[in-house]
Parts: C-alpha cells; sequence; structure tokens
C-alpha cells in the first residue's frame, strides 16, 4: 500500500467509528485523539480493525506510534508495503 | 423526625417504553384494546425461523449511533426508555437533583446475546482470542443497561440492576418503591429491560425444554390459556417508570398514573423452572394485605400467563382460590399481544394497564380460541375489551425461573 492509500484506510476506519468525524481541519503531525472525539477505547477499536484486515498484531508498547495521522503512516507502512 | 404519610406513598409519574408493536404508551394501548398481535419472526443463527417481539423505536432520539454500536441492545433500549418516561413525567432536573436519582433495572439475564456474538467473531479468526473484543467487559457487567442510562443522562445517584428471572421487572419498581420510602433518592427510573430474541441459546433451550411456542401464524403463536398453546413467544422491550414520593410529585404538579400500594415477592423453594401456584397465590396474598386490600377489591389482574402447558394452569389455580368470590375482578394477560419480554414483563404489562384507570376498560387476552378448562376462570376478558364504569386496582403478576415469585399492586390515585 502507498502512504496515501494508508492514510485513507486509517480515516476510513475512524469513520466507521465515528460517522460525524470531521477531518477537514486534521493536523496530520498532531495527536488524533486531540482532534478527533476519540477515546482509548476508540483506539483500541482502531487496533482491532487493523488486525481484523490485516492480520496485523500491533505489540502494546508500539500503540504510541499510532498517536498522529503521520506517525500511523509511518509505522503502518513497512508493515503494510505487500498488501 | 415524623415523616408525613405523603412522603411514604409512592407515585408513578412517567412512562417510556419500546414493545412489539410500539414505542410509546398511547400506541400500546391502542394496540391492546384492538387486540392487535406485535409478533412477528425473527432468523436466528443455528435456528431458524421462529415467532418473536422485535421492538421499532427511535433508537438515535436520545443518543449517536456511534454510543449504540459501542453499548448493548440493552442500553440502547434502555436509553430510549429512562428519556421517554423523563420527558412524559415532564423532569428536567429543576426540581429533582441528579445525584438524588436512582436507577433500578430489572433483567433475566444479560451478556448472553454478546458472548454468543464474540464467541461466533473469533470463529471467524480461528478461535484466536486475539480478536476478541475490548468492549466485552463493558458490555456484559450486569450493570449495563443500568449504567449506559446513568452516562447518557448524567445522572450521579445510584445505579444498578436486580435478577430475577421473569420477575425482574416488579422487583426493579419494588425496589425503587423501597428506596423512595427510605429516602435513599428523591426520583427513580425504575423498569425492565430486554434484549434476549439476539440469543440463539435463549430460544433453542426454550426448545430443549418443549416450552417454545411455534406456529404458522406468529400472530397467533402466543396464547396463553388456549388449549393448543404450546410455550412461550419471546421478545425484546423495556418499559421504564418515573417513581416520586407523593409530595414531590403533588408539589410540582406531576401527572399522576396511579399509587403503588402493595408488592411482595416470595420463592417456591421447589423447582429450576417448574412453578408453583401454592407458593404464587401467598404472594399475591401477601400483597394484597400490605395494600390493606380485600381480593374483591381489585378491579384488573394481570396474569403472568406465559402460554406453557403448566405455568397456566398452576398460576389459574392460583387466582381461582384467592379470587374465589370476586365478582368484579376481571382478568386479563398481555403475553398473548406481545409474548414474553422476560425481565420488561412485569413492567411493560403493568404500562399496558395503567390506562384503564381513565379509558375505564379492561384490554383483552387474544387467541383464545379453544379455553383450556383448566384456565377457566370466571372474570376472564378474553378477545374483546371490557368497559367498566370505574378502575380502581390492578393487581399485576410476574413470576420467573428457579422459583421467584412477584406481586404489584397500584391504585387510582386519590388525594387522601
Amino acid at each position: 500500500m502507498t502512504r496515501d492509500e494508508i492514510k485513507d484506510v486509517i480515516l476510513e476506519i475512524i469513520e466507521d467509528i465515528d460517522e460525524e468525524a470531521d477531518f477537514a481541519n486534521l493536523d496530520a503531525d498532531a495527536p488524533l485523539r486531540d482532534q478527533l472525539d476519540l477515546d482509548s477505547m476508540d483506539f483500541l477499536d482502531i487496533v482491532m480493525e487493523l488486525r481484523k484486515r490485516y492480520k496485523l498484531q500491533i505489540p502494546e508498547e508500539e500503540y504510541p506510534q499510532l498517536a498522529t495521522l503521520a506517525s500511523c503512516v509511518n509505522y503502518l507502512e513497512p508493515k503494510l508495503k505487500n498488501v | 423526625m415524623q415523616q408525613s404519610i405523603e412522603s411514604q406513598r409512592v407515585v408513578i409519574t412517567g412512562v417510556g417504553l419500546a414493545a412489539p408493536g410500539a414505542a410509546n404508551l398511547t400506541d400500546f394501548r391502542a394496540n391492546l384494546l384492538a387486540g392487535t398481535s406485535g409478533i412477528t419472526t425473527i432468523d436466528l443463527r443455528y435456528m431458524g425461523t421462529y415467532p418473536a417481539g422485535i421492538c421499532e423505536f427511535a433508537e438515535t432520539r436520545y443518543r449517536k449511533k456511534r454510543e449504540n454500536s459501542r453499548g448493548t441492545r440493552a442500553g440502547c433500549i434502555s436509553v430510549y426508555c429512562a428519556n421517554e418516561a423523563l420527558n412524559d413525567a415532564g423532569i428536567d432536573f429543576s426540581a429533582y437533583d441528579r445525584a438524588a436519582t436512582g436507577v433500578y433495572i430489572g433483567l433475566t439475564e444479560h451478556g448472553t446475546v454478546e458472548t454468543e456474538n464474540e464467541v461466533y467473531n473469533i470463529g471467524q479468526y480461528n478461535n484466536d482470542v486475539n480478536y476478541w473484543t475490548h468492549h466485552h467487559n463493558p458490555r456484559t457487567v450486569l450493570n449495563n443497561p443500568a449504567g449506559e442510562i446513568t452516562m447518557n443522562l448524567g445522572l450521579t445517584g445510584p445505579h444498578y440492576v436486580i435478577g430475577a428471572a421473569c420477575a425482574a421487572g416488579n422487583a426493579a419498581l419494588i425496589q425503587g418503591v423501597q428506596m423512595l420510602r427510605l429516602g435513599e433518592v428523591d426520583l427513580a427510573l425504575c423498569g425492565g429491560i430486554s434484549e434476549c430474541v439476539g440469543s440463539f441459546g435463549i430460544f433453542a433451550s426454550f426448545r430443549a425444554q418443549g416450552a417454545l411456542a411455534e406456529h404458522i401464524d406468529p400472530t397467533k403463536a402466543s396464547r396463553p390459556f388456549d388449549r393448543d398453546r404450546n410455550g412461550i413467544v419471546i421478545s425484546e422491550g423495556g418499559c421504564i417508570f418515573t417513581l416520586e414520593r407523593l409530595d414531590r410529585a403533588l408539589m410540582r404538579g406531576a401527572k399522576i398514573y396511579g399509587e403503588i400500594t402493595g408488592y411482595a415477592m416470595n420463592s417456591d423453594a421447589k423447582d429450576f423452572v417448574l412453578p408453583y401456584g401454592p407458593r404464587q397465590r401467598q404472594c399475591m396474598e401477601l400483597a394484597l394485605r400490605r395494600a390493606d386490600l380485600q381480593p374483591s377489591d381489585i378491579t384488573i389482574l394481570n396474569a403472568h400467563a406465559t402460554g406453557t402447558k403448566q405455568g397456566d394452569i398452576e398460576e389459574c389455580n392460583a387466582i381461582r382460590e384467592t379470587f374465589a368470590e370476586c365478582p368484579h375482578t376481571w382478568i386479563n394477560n398481555t403475553k398473548s399481544s406481545i409474548g414474553h419480554a422476560m425481565g420488561a414483563a412485569g413492567v411493560l404489562e403493568l404500562a399496558g394497564n395503567l390506562p384503564s384507570f381513565t379509558d375505564h376498560q379492561v384490554h383483552p387476552t387474544i387467541n383464545l380460541e379453544n379455553l383450556d378448562p383448566e384456565c377457566a376462570l370466571p372474570g376472564l376478558v378474553a378477545g374483546i375489551p371490557k368497559q367498566l364504569d370505574q378502575v380502581d386496582a390492578i393487581l399485576n403478576n410476574s413470576f420467573g425461573m428457579l422459583g421467584t415469585n412477584s406481586v404489584v399492586i397500584v391504585e387510582r390515585f386519590v388525594a387522601k
């Protein structure tokens, strides 16, 4: 997957969690939870959805790397390069 | 400190409900009086198609789809019913403190649906428990349906659930009365909820007992007291009442549906599933004594009447003995119209009868084509409503597995 495709997947998963999520002014380098109405359970929903879609097992200690949209893409790019 | 009598009298001031075929009391009452069944069918995993009672209501009127996805079906029904009850009662928390509001919800069971769904879900992933949802525990803790109400409404008083099988709705109502009388809370949201149509296991277990109703026409499947009844029609549903002490209700000029004057609960101490009429009779008689009423003072008796062979006979024997000399007591049931809403049954059935204080009608039992002689009761109202001049008192029976019995008596409100 390309970086843009990974970004679209993340936003699509967030939109499935919260259909009212507004991405218009989203800063890719700022924490997602500060900008969107997401809590810890929603965050775990994102992890679970990545596991279901791509069989990705993300260790808990690496969760901080999913904090921003940009860090998500950086973290997932090598893991999804063959998808 | 001497308490005024008014502070020990507890009244029903609001009703919110979701029943098969109706999402408010007006529509529910109209269906019951018209003899319209709310039963349709459900197609369940592993089970196939069976008669069932499904509720259609405005699921996103009081919270977002997102909260409904995170929570449970029981929570969704609870939040709807609680908001509807408060709106009906005209309570906006200007006269009540959210910290002095208690939420008491009766459940037959909870968590069965969620657990079955997760077991099925991980089955799609070779039973890898890494795919088990992190939502499982908050969804399946027993207080879930009550807790979802408090989060939705910002209520910071106590919330918990009462497990009393199919007597649970009445049991929660009784809990609310007691907490109001003790002064533990000033406002109680009490009722019962059931989401059990989502569980194939509950259907399968009733079928294994030979107690799951089947009929080619689902609207005729629930037929208490009929010779050809063959079991229970499982329904989902919910009903929540606002209960207030009379002095506070009068102070704010509340509409009063009725006054809870008597209640009782007891246990058969006999069998896991079979009911026991003599203990049901003792329960009714204890509730009557507490209400300081004679059997002949009861105008309407809503029977538990699930439509099982033995259950209906046991209850009819109990009623026949207690109400032997009561030519002006009229008997109906509600499950013939909406099926068995489990933890919600007692309160939904009470709600369906409450309008009789003002419209003076007794709604009928339906689907009674050939009366079982063992269920013959002198005052049974069947097929069409019975018009009366006045309704003074309603006695509501609700019994459950493991032999838990509950009776609630509501009287027409009269200022004393």
